[in-house]
């Protein structure tokens, strides 16, 4: 038999890229479930669809590439569930396809694929979507209204305005309770709600090492400390609506378009923090964490630029 | 209306004065340049290919200009392009010879023995730090395509873990014969026909064990081409290798070499 | 004499399987002679030793075969008797060509030692020309020759003399081996080093796995004078590093480039020490060390003790020869082990171990890109951007990884194993490494022939 020649070392741990993207996937999960418990078999649809789409996607984009396949390492179908995650429940399912054509076609495989995309993937199609689709993206409902995955229904779906709509507007006095909060039942995006479901997400990673504490704790102190400057509304509740948790734990902590450097990951956690505050506050939109992500995507390669590790004996 | 006229001024004023800033700059600003660089730049290949150790056509242009380098330090530049160069310059031409690039290597994974698989970094340099490389043979060609990622013409294709030249496409630049780790390429007349397709010194029976088109040595090309007078080969330890200043024409050689390693224009056809 | 546990973690460092249990509870056993030594003049970092035989020639188990051939650089002695068969140039493990001395060898109990010193009545001076005659030089991996290292510039004092017992590379159990069953000629080398190096406080850093050893150790240096500790590593790799054993054993950071001696430190790895012991008080050069025969590919795993230049096709044999499907075999452990295809290389001073690994034991891969997930900065001991080496490097940028400091790269091979996309980070440094050192000794070249045709 012949020998194997490589160079050292000769060993390697029991990781890859396919098991943290299966870790990522897994932490997502507690949410995926609160999503479908709130929103029935609209999010049965949705992330099933967009899932699908995504790896479809992806395997059709290699093909024409002519490049090895690479939908078994997972990322394609991480983008799928995390696209589904950040978008409204009614929202009708082509534009959830065409959101997640874009998101792989467009926004990953068209740089070369994993690891050469500069912008998230999944928050450029919510970004193309928000753009293309706006009426469909902004439109909320409130869970109560929705059919159960078990078949029992209750009162037809009810538009309803986000909490973030009512920061806005500074209409606190319609906000519902801590609790709701916590829980998720909530008007909003079908991952987004439940503030529980993800941070025991964002715990496993963090306890698999698959990302550090870095961006989730500086993104949600740096809105936080900003809220309480701002005053009006209590800083928890900006912390805990809209997509900061989900944004600042599964999408800002995305490996190749955050900062390597544990320096630069804070950088970025309070640069998302601030945007996504002062567009929150001034900017157009009630929500403002997936635009804050995207510009700051924009930005590390700067970031990692600057915030180099001194080496070990360095002066 | 007023806030129209307003704006069409602005901007129609914005735009004159920094047309006047630009046409001044031109005036007191602008570098004056032999414009035999131009020329020269233009007669040039265009290859861009470093081998005449200047930064580029532009810059070998410049050193002919200034008279730090010699008509004739590009390699891709036919006799028509020399003389050219040199009329530009007012001086007289010098004949050049063209000279293309030939790998002394006929192992191919067939031919010689591979001692293991390679995983790593498909990079011959690479390859080789790695026990000597996967080939058994020390001498010959890895195969990893070093030398066809730095050819600037894509000359070199890698057929059957063997680099192979094109001769058509070769300009002679040498990057190839620089960036081999195993130094297996050499630049040799383009007009040459014969060629010894090896470059392993060690004794025959070690060269067998190792590749079975491998030189032994056995100085039967020197006998039939006239013997060590003729001079057109000469050796080193166990390796025979064509004199190139002095190459043998008979192409009756190459089917008397016992170990198949001599062959009649070595060049290859690649499919650009 | 007291145990410690270090309480200084450096950055980084990782938790390969370390698959000890192969070889840890077999003794040393002493190879019978093999019929042909190859003996390498290349053994140590540095300058070759000069050869000073010459084919036909007869020498006696001991006696110099190749003199030092400069100031970093140590002499060679023939492992055993027997005449000289020729002098080729051999490849060796690490790849490079050396000559060698291949020495027909015959059962003979004769030997040309040095005559044998009293430490305790010997100069400083005695001492240190006999570790310089005995050629003893690094016996952890580097081989940086030992009377240099125990000789430091007049302006620079050595205050901690550190050994090396962490053992961190997997397979391995040499040193640990060493410990336990020679702890008596460690403790005699660390005197003898102590007095050469003006007595000095030492500090004795084992991994926290070799319980065994640590007693062994204790018991043989229970009633040492002076400033002696045992400080117990956390079980890290690489904690065998020079610079992290000083960092995690002293809490002293060896500046960018510099040697130990800066900050005050000699670090000697123990196999050294006990063979300094023995070139003393018996007189005998470095001509054999232990070996860990070991890997699943090996039918015996052992713990050898064999003459430098001893093939390794014979070092095998002796473990009970290797399985049907050794995909594998490493000059080292699988960390930093050098990978060899040929079986006719022979051990040398700083041949720890040979490692065997069948199929399922052997790790094969194919790259994918970077995700830029930052697991190699977490792993890399000395602080450095592997991912962004690693790719400057891909783009022929040497620049770029010279400005992130691929020049302090230890090549220890954290950033590689821990890649989830299967990168050839540590490849690519080596290979960032040499093309620097090219470059600069191109340049050096080009200084002094320009000084030349000045003058």
């Amino acid at each position: 038999m012949k020998l194997i020649l490589s160079s050292s070392p000769h060993a390697h741990a029991k990781n890859s890229v396919s098991s943290m993207m299966r870790d990522v996937i897994i932490a997502l999960l507690p949410a995926a479930g609160c999503s479908v418990w709130f929103f029935g078999m609209r999010a049965v649809w949705l992330i099933a669809v967009c899932i699908a789409a995504s790896v479809v996607t992806e395997a059709v984009c290699r093909i024409a590439m002519k490049r090895e396949n690479s939908i078994g390492d997972f990322s394609a179908v991480l983008t799928g569930l995390l696209l589904a995650l950040n978008l409204p429940p009614d929202l009708p399912l082509w534009m959830a396809v065409t959101g997640s054509v874009f998101a792989i076609a467009v926004a990953k495989q068209v740089f070369g694929g994993l690891g050469y995309n500069p912008f998230n993937p999944a928050l450029s199609a919510r970004a193309f979507m928000l753009i293309s689709f706006t009426g469909a993206m902004t439109t909320w409902s409130n869970p109560a209204g929705y059919e159960s995955v078990t078949g029992a229904t209750s009162v037809d779906a009810v538009t309803c305005a986000t909490p973030l709509m009512f920061i806005k507007k500074g209409d606190v006095s319609q906000l519902t309770s801590l609790k709701s909060f916590l829980l998720g039942n909530i008007g909003g995006c079908i991952g987004e709600t439940c503030a529980i479901a993800l941070l025991i997400g964002a715990a496993y990673l963090i306890i698999r090492k698959v990302i550090t504490w870095h961006i989730p704790v500086s993104f949600l102190a740096t809105m936080f400390v900003f809220a309480l400057f701002k005053g009006g509304v209590p800083p928890i509740l900006h912390v805990l609506s809209g997509g900061a948790i989900l944004g600042a734990c599964f999408m800002a902590t995305d490996y190749v378009t955050s900062p390597i450097t544990a320096k630069g990951k804070i950088v970025f956690g309070i640069g998302c923090g601030l945007l996504t505050m002062c567009i929150r506050s001034g900017g157009g939109y009630p929500e403002g964490v997936s635009f804050a992500i995207l510009i700051m995507n924009a930005v590390t390669p700067l970031i990692n630029r600057y915030t180099q590790p001194k080496p070990f004996g360095r002066k | 209306m007023s806030a129209v006229l307003i704006a069409i001024g602005v901007v129609a004023g914005v735009g004159a004065v920094a047309a006047l800033a630009l046409a001044i700059a031109d005036k007191y600003l602008a570098v004056q340049e032999d414009p035999r660089i131009g020329l020269i730049t233009a007669a040039l290949p265009g290859a861009n290919c470093g081998g005449c150790g200047f930064p580029g056509c532009d810059g070998y242009a410049r050193a002919l200009v200034a008279g730090t380098a010699a008509n004739g330090a590009c390699s891709a530049a036919d006799d028509k392009c020399v003389a050219e160069i040199a009329k530009i310059l007012g001086v007289a031409a010098t004949a050049t010879e063209k000279r293309v690039a030939i790998v002394h290597c006929c192992g191919t994974r067939s031919n010689a023995i591979r001692v293991g698989d390679y995983n790593g970094i498909a990079d011959c340099a690479a390859a080789a730090a790695v026990a000597g490389g996967d080939k058994g043979c020390r001498f010959g060609c890895l195969g990893y395509g070093a030398c066809a990622n730095v050819c600037p013409k894509h000359a070199i294709s890698i057929v059957d873990g063997l680099a192979k030249v094109d001769k058509r496409l070769c300009i002679g630049c040498g990057k190839c014969v620089n960036v081999c780790p195993r130094r297996v390429i050499e630049l040799v007349p383009a007009k040459a026909t014969v060629h010894v397709l090896c470059n392993n010194p060690l004794r025959g029976p070690d060269v067998r064990k190792v590749c079975q088109v491998g030189c032994m040595g056995c100085h039967l090309c020197e006998k039939n081409s006239g013997g060590k007078e003729a001079g057109h080969f000469t050796f080193d330890g166990f390796l025979a290798k064509v004199n190139y200043e002095n190459y043998p024409t008979d192409g009756a050689l190459v089917g008397k070499c016992p170990a198949k390693c001599i062959v009649e224009d070595a060049h290859f056809e690649s499919g650009h | 004499m007291k145990t410690v546990k270090s309480s200084f973690k450096f950055h980084g460092g990782v938790h390969p399987e370390y698959h000890k249990d192969l070889a840890r509870d077999k003794a040393i056993e002493a190879i019978p002679l093999p019929g042909t030594l190859v003996i390498s003049m290349s053994q140590h970092l540095g300058a070759p030793a000069k050869c000073i035989v010459k084919p036909g020639d007869k020498v006696v188990k001991g006696q110099l075969i190749g003199e030092k051939g400069g100031f970093i650089s140590a002499n060679v002695h023939a492992s055993a008797c027997g005449t000289v068969k020729s002098i080729e140039l051999k490849q060796g493990a690490a790849g490079g060509y050396a000559n060698a001395v291949v020495l027909e060898t015959e059962a003979s109990d004769e030997t040309a030692y040095m005559p044998p010193l009293d430490w305790k009545t010997a100069t400083k001076e005695e001492l240190l020309k006999r570790v310089e005659d005995a050629g003893i030089c690094g016996m952890g991996g580097a081989g940086f020759p030992s009377s240099v290292k125990l000789n430091p510039p007049p302006d620079k004092h050595c205050e901690y003399l550190i050994l090396n017992g962490a053992e961190c590379e997997p397979y391995l159990t040499a040193d640990f081996r060493m410990m336990l069953e020679r702890a008596d000629r460690v403790r005699t080398g660390v005197e003898i080093m102590r007095k050469v190096l003006n007595g000095p406080a030492v500090r004795i850093a084992v991994e926290a796995n070799k319980p065994e050893a640590i007693a062994a150790l204790e018991k043989a240096f229970a009633d040492i004078e002076g400033n002696v500790e045992i400080v117990v590593l956390p079980v890290l790799y690489p904690q065998g590093s020079e610079k992290h054993q000083i960092y995690a054993t002293v809490k002293r950071i060896v500046p960018e480039g510099g040697l130990p001696i800066e900050v005050g430190c000699v670090v000697e790895n123990i196999g050294t020490v006990a063979a300094i012991a023995d070139a003393v008080t018996l007189g005998k050069p470095l001509i054999e060390r232990v070996t860990t025969v070991t890997g699943d590919g090996v039918n015996d795993p052992k713990n050898v003790l064999a003459p430098c230049g001893t093939r390794y096709e014979d070092m095998v044999a002796f473990a009970g020869g290797a399985k049907e499907d050794v995909r594998k075999v490493l000059s080292g452990g699988p960390m930093m082990g050098f990978n060899v295809a040929d079986m006719s290389i022979s051990t040398t001073k700083t041949t720890s171990g040979l490692t065997l690994l069948t199929e399922k034991s052997v790790f094969q891969y194919s790259s994918h890109p970077c995700i830029n997930c930052g697991t190699c900065l977490r792993a890399c001991p000395m602080s450095l951007n592997p991912a962004a080496i690693s790719c400057a490097v891909e783009s022929d940028d040497i620049a770029f990884a010279e400005k992130y400091g691929v020049m302090n790269c230890i090549e220890c091979g954290a950033c590689s194993f821990s890649c989830p996309a299967y990168r050839d980070v540590t490849q690519n440094c080596r290979r960032a490494k040499a093309a620097i050192r090219t470059r600069i000794a191109r340049e050096k070249a080009a200084t002094a022939a320009a000084a030349e045709k000045r003058s």
